[in-house]
């Protein structure tokens, strides 16, 4: 009777793996594929990774995706981590509170909502400093960074609500400046904390496709909108062979991150020990 | 904490320096080209184009990358993004907030254009290839004077058969109604295109602006739910067509010979009641800020070494005379891009809003079977349906708690004997 239950539980679980990640795989096979048909697999290649990059169009939106998606990731990380450690000292703990809230706001809503909102404010500003064409990287980087904050706070605050005051108090005692005691002491240990936020936001800037959308303009194009953009002709097998690649790296950086927690812990322990 | 750091940015550089396609040696222009664009003033100037996906030459397999010609001959710096259909092009256009130079919108969104004030009137000295462009793309009713737009591509739609599966040789989009062909036909996802269909069989106008004829085809649409049911696709018509899975299928000429030359059973048809005409056209919008740059592109866009490039990568008909005469052209002579003799065809003009919010209300209850006129019948299915989820749900319930019970009298009769 047990060995059964855990069949059928394995099954279940090699069963949602396998709704999860067929697409994938059948996208990653036909990747390889040495002729552009998307049913038969006419042998193995890397002509679609060559094509790629002769894809000119393609590749300026990739490092246009790139580029905003770093932009987006340091500077949300760095005002992330202002702001949780900004609310995390405050003492009015009703101010707190509904900050917070706020701060949880533009995760719940609806991303049209928020792309759409963005737009109209870009373009009311842009009208205010008399400026036609504000839409542009700056609003989409704008855009990228107020929804990434969040998440960054998310991550980071409860990595301080853990943090022990007392040894920055001591830090302090010992002569320590505030600022110098707050990256010798407190840093470290929520570090764990500001990676996790800095890759989330990382990767949610890099494939965010709708308030993108509002908000970029004729000089800068990510990426998921010049492959949305694709449905009059058929999508080039090339794209296959981006987004591999883009899975591929984003895998390899979510590895690294977790190494880097689990590193970051144990060393932790240890000096705790 | 330092070495994840330089793997991170590792990574980062990686993704950031990725090769840029080499300027070639001048494989395509002559020096009378090269100077005109040379001389035309516009080096360090920006050109922000606005195209549909995959609508260009891009360099891939070789051929030429369009984009970074133009930027080399003229010293211009041209920003390219894509859009996905007229509506939406004109409703970023419509937000603000930003400046297009080139966009290419579709005939009958020249006329809401045109109509609204939102291009500019063109200078054709500044495009002297506009020689090149064939009669039959000027004038045409969306710009009777021709002074907004240069014609782009040309088109019709066709009815896709294939030869394996569909023994007689249609002649008529009726086919497309034909019980034979049930779960085998393609139809397009897209309620103009496919409203066009319905017109075109009833033979009503594709622009009627009267609100029974659309009711009437979409009554003639949720009938060929009901006899065929047709699977509703855009661009996934390539597959489904080339892996011989559907016998019938509908889309743009162009398109048909880039399946034909993946499955060779397929043929097409012009059906007799006649076919959809489309143009697409370069036009300048109102919120340009470099006319000249804008106007100097269209020009480059019908350089005949361009625009045989161009046709070679999209396969539709160029409005450009000197592709069609090109011997060279692997569209050369065809008669599906190159339509001969006389067939029955229209335009799609602008449509009234009322008559627009009809028909996309009209659409939605096509596909979603609610004109259908065995509704009670799928109901009845769907409760059905419900049924027998909800009762297998009881005997799922039931089977616990009577397992349940078991185990407690189990247990029970354990305790007995401890």
């Amino acid at each position: 009777m047990k060995k059964k239950t855990t069949f059928v539980s394995k099954l279940y679980t090699l069963i949602i793996f396998v709704f999860l990640y067929a697409p994938i795989a059948v996208m990653m096979l036909f990747s390889f594929n040495s002729t552009p048909s998307t049913y038969t697999f006419g042998g193995f290649s890397l002509h679609w990774y060559k094509e790629m990059f002769t894809d000119s169009a393609a590749v300026k939106s990739l490092e246009n995706t790139v580029v905003l998606a770093v932009a987006t990731a340091l500077i949300a990380t760095v005002l992330g981590i202002m702001a949780s450690v900004g609310l995390f000292n405050s003492k009015n703990r009703l101010y707190k509170r509904s900050i917070m809230t706020a701060t949880n706001i533009p995760m719940m809503n609806p991303e049209i909502v928020t792309g759409i909102a963005m737009m109209l404010l870009f373009v009311f500003a842009g009208a205010l400093i008399n400026k036609s064409d504000v839409l542009g990287f700056w609003t989409l980087l704008a855009a990228h960074v107020t929804f990434a904050i969040p998440y960054v706070i998310l991550n980071v605050m409860p990595k301080l609500k853990q943090l022990d005051m007392h040894i920055y108090e001591a830090a302090v005692d010992l002569g320590c400046k505030p600022y110098k005691a707050f990256f010798k002491v407190v840093m470290p240990q929520i570090f764990s904390g500001i990676i996790t936020g800095c890759v989330m936001s990382f990767t949610l800037s890099l494939d965010d496709f709708i308030i993108s959308y509002f908000t970029n303009g004729p000089n800068f194009q990510t990426l998921p909108i010049y492959i949305f953009s694709m449905t009059k002709k058929r999508v080039k097998p090339d794209m296959y062979a981006l987004s591999t690649l883009m899975f591929v790296v984003i895998l390899v950086l979510l590895i690294l991150m977790n190494v880097a927690q689990n590193r970051a812990e144990r060393k932790g322990k240890g000096d705790a020990e | 904490m330092k070495k994840y750091l330089i793997f991170l940015l590792s990574f980062i550089i990686c993704f950031c320096s990725l090769p840029f396609a080499a300027f070639a040696e001048d494989e395509y222009f002559t020096d009378e080209q090269i100077e005109y664009y040379k001389n035309l003033g516009l080096q360090g100037t920006t050109v922000n184009v606005y195209n549909w996906g995959e609508y260009i030459s891009d360099g891939s397999e070789g051929s030429m990358d369009v984009i970074s010609e133009f930027e080399r001959l003229t010293g211009a710096n041209v920003n390219y993004t894509n859009f996905e259909s007229n509506e939406n092009m004109y409703s970023k256009l419509a937000g603000g907030g930003v400046s297009y130079d080139v966009i290419v919108p579709s005939d009958y969104m020249v006329e809401r254009l045109v109509d609204e004030n939102m291009l500019l009137e063109l200078d054709y000295d500044n495009i002297p290839n506009m020689k090149y462009i064939s009669e039959d793309c000027q004038n045409l009713y969306f710009d009777p004077e021709q002074r907004y737009s240069v014609c782009f591509n040309v088109g019709t739609t066709v009815l896709i058969y294939n030869t394996t599966m569909v023994d007689e040789e249609p002649d008529s989009w009726e086919i497309l109604w034909d019980e034979k062909y049930n779960g085998k036909v393609l139809m397009f996802n897209n309620s103009r295109d496919a409203f066009a269909i319905a017109q075109a069989i009833l033979g009503k106008d594709f622009n009627s602006t009267d609100e029974q004829d659309w009711v009437e085809c979409a009554q003639l649409l949720a009938k060929q739910k009901d006899n065929v049911n047709p699977t509703y696709v855009m661009d996934e018509v390539f597959n489904f067509m080339e892996s011989g899975e559907y016998a019938l299928g509908v889309y743009y000429a162009g398109d048909y010979l880039l399946m034909s030359e993946n499955n060779e059973d397929l043929a097409y048809c012009v059906p007799k009641e006649g076919v959809n005409y489309f143009y697409d056209a370069f036009c300048v919008p109102t919120c340009s800020k470099n006319k000249k740059g804008a106007e100097a592109f269209i020009n480059f866009m019908h350089e005949p070494q361009v625009a045989y490039e161009n046709s070679e990568f999209i396969y539709y008909r160029s409005a450009n005379i000197t592709v069609e005469e090109n011997e060279e052209s692997s569209l050369y002579g065809s008669e599906v891009v190159y339509p001969q003799g006389d067939f029955e065809s229209q335009y799609f003009k602008n449509l009234p809003q009322h008559i627009i919010e009809l028909e996309n209300n009209l659409w939605t209850q096509v596909k979603s079977g609610k004109l259908s006129f065995d509704n009670e019948l799928q109901d009845e299915k769907i409760y059905t349906e419900c049924a027998v989820i909800a009762s297998a749900i009881v005997v799922v319930v039931i089977v616990k708690a009577i397992s349940n019970v078991k185990k407690k009298k189990d247990q029970d009769l354990s305790d007995l004997y401890d």
